[in-house]
């Protein structure tokens, strides 16, 4: 399966996905620019994506827990998800997504 | 000189678990500690990123809540008194002529010491910032991510974002000082206390505050002085009069000011150790945790009890070079066991 994330620079990468697997954990192994800093467990909102509109309603919709982090995310725009809550299944192969910048990676000073 | 120096063996920079089991290791070795962090409490990640959210890889708990593994941490290591230092964070890292520290944090406390142990896990949680063009010059002036005195907002036309519990008790709090106050949120859903949902709502309807569902547009003043927020809504742009901004979106990890003191890094975000001891490439500085690194580097909490352990051995013999140090099980060391208290 794949899955095609535009990075922060407006780079479209092709990414293969395991089923089951988180998309924030795809884009991070592939070593893309994610931050992710809770590694998955919905508490910062740092593996922010916003979903290309052919895409949203395949999704599962957020959870209240989703919701609640979406609302600590400063570019929030309408279809905005956590990809941690993003679980890749076979419906899914080909999902297309942005990474927000809110989702980067913090530069040393 | 102020009196405000404190004097210690060990500084640990992180309150998180990491540097909450230091405690205990250097409390074994009989070195006095003392902890900062930024937050405002103990448990670092594990506290304020997912205190109810079960971790599986404590070894001999086969699942622990963040706040349940922070809780035992710190009953485990309060025979040895650390004391705490909360609400700050460490500036700058000075070398004195003798070879000790000495330390400063944004709260003006100096601690002189003579080891410092860098357990700062992923960086200090620092408010994120909303992505509004030239928000950084209103900062400090008439943008504020924190309260620390109420009486500066007291008259001020006030605009507080967010949709949790920060967001909601200073909507409460400043209502009554403020000239004006204006809390806008993404959606008409809150996720803090019900009971500050409701007050809130209460005063909506009575008409002492404005709620506008909305995101943050753009900012307009002068030099640094606020005098409108322009806000995204659904009808289009709405612009508030605003002198005071609020802006409460949470938290995120920074490096801070450690990336600055001159150790070597590794991929500039991490602090490189040996694997003997811990230690930085400056002597008497160690580093634990996430924050550290060498090769074959897990960053797991367990990594950072067994780096805590062998810090500690290396800290005794810098802080007590005349002492001989004498390994001890707690099993069977009487000794060991008085200073647990527990025999």
């Amino acid at each position: 399966m794949q899955i095609y994330v535009t990075d922060q620079d407006g780079t479209e990468h092709e990414l293969e996905a395991l089923e089951g697997w988180r998309v924030m954990e795809v884009i991070r192994d592939w070593g893309l620019n994610i931050k992710a800093e809770c590694g998955g467990s919905c508490s910062c909102a740092t593996c922010h994506v916003f979903v290309d509109a052919e895409w949203q309603d395949k999704l599962n919709p957020p959870t209240d827990e989703e919701e609640d982090m979406l609302d600590s995310v400063p570019d929030y725009e309408g279809n905005s998800r956590l990809s941690c809550q993003i679980l890749m299944s076979e419906e899914l192969d080909g999902l297309r997504v942005t990474l927000a910048d809110s989702a980067k990676q913090e530069e040393a000073a | 000189m102020s009196g405000n120096e404190i004097v210690t063996d060990v500084v640990i920079i992180g309150a998180g678990p990491v540097g909450l089991f230091a405690v205990f290791e250097l409390g074994l070795v009989d070195l006095k500690c003392h902890v900062i962090d930024i937050l405002d409490r103990a448990g670092g990640q594990c506290a304020e990123l997912y205190p109810e959210k079960p971790i599986y890889d404590i070894p001999a708990f086969p699942e622990i809540s963040g706040q349940g593994l922070t809780d035992n941490l710190m009953k485990q290591i309060s025979p040895f008194g650390a004391e705490f230092h909360f609400s700050q964070m460490v500036k700058s890292v000075e070398r004195l002529d003798d070879g000790s520290f000495r330390l400063t944090t944004d709260a003006d406390e100096v601690f002189l010491t003579k080891v410092v142990v860098i357990a700062a896990g992923g960086g200090s949680f620092q408010p994120k910032r909303p992505p509004v063009e030239n928000v950084e010059e209103y900062e400090g002036k008439s943008v504020f991510y924190a309260v620390r005195k109420m009486d500066d907002f007291r008259d001020q036309d006030l605009v507080i974002v967010g949709g949790g519990d920060s967001a909601l008790d200073w909507t409460l709090n400043l209502e009554p000082l403020a000239r004006s106050l204006t809390l806008v949120h993404r959606r008409d859903q809150f996720r803090g206390h019900a009971d500050s949902v409701n007050k809130m709502r209460a005063l909506v309807e009575e008409g002492k505050i404005n709620f506008i569902t909305g995101q943050l547009g753009r900012l307009e003043g002068e030099n640094g002085q606020l005098n409108e927020v322009y806000l995204k809504t659904a009808g289009g742009e709405l612009g508030v009069p605003a002198t005071r901004l609020l802006p409460f979106f949470g938290l995120t990890m920074k490096l801070g000011p450690v990336a600055d003191w001159g150790l070597d890094l590794h991929d500039n975000a991490l602090i490189k150790v040996d694997t003997e001891k811990f230690e930085t490439s400056e002597p008497g500085i160690f580093a634990i945790g996430d924050i550290n690194w060498y090769p074959g580097k897990l960053k797991l909490i367990l990594s950072g009890f067994h780096e805590g352990a062998l810090m500690s051995q290396a800290a005794k013999r810098i802080v007590h070079p005349d002492q001989k140090v004498i390994f001890q099980y707690t099993t069977s060391s009487t000794q060991l066991q008085k200073k647990l208290g527990v025999a």
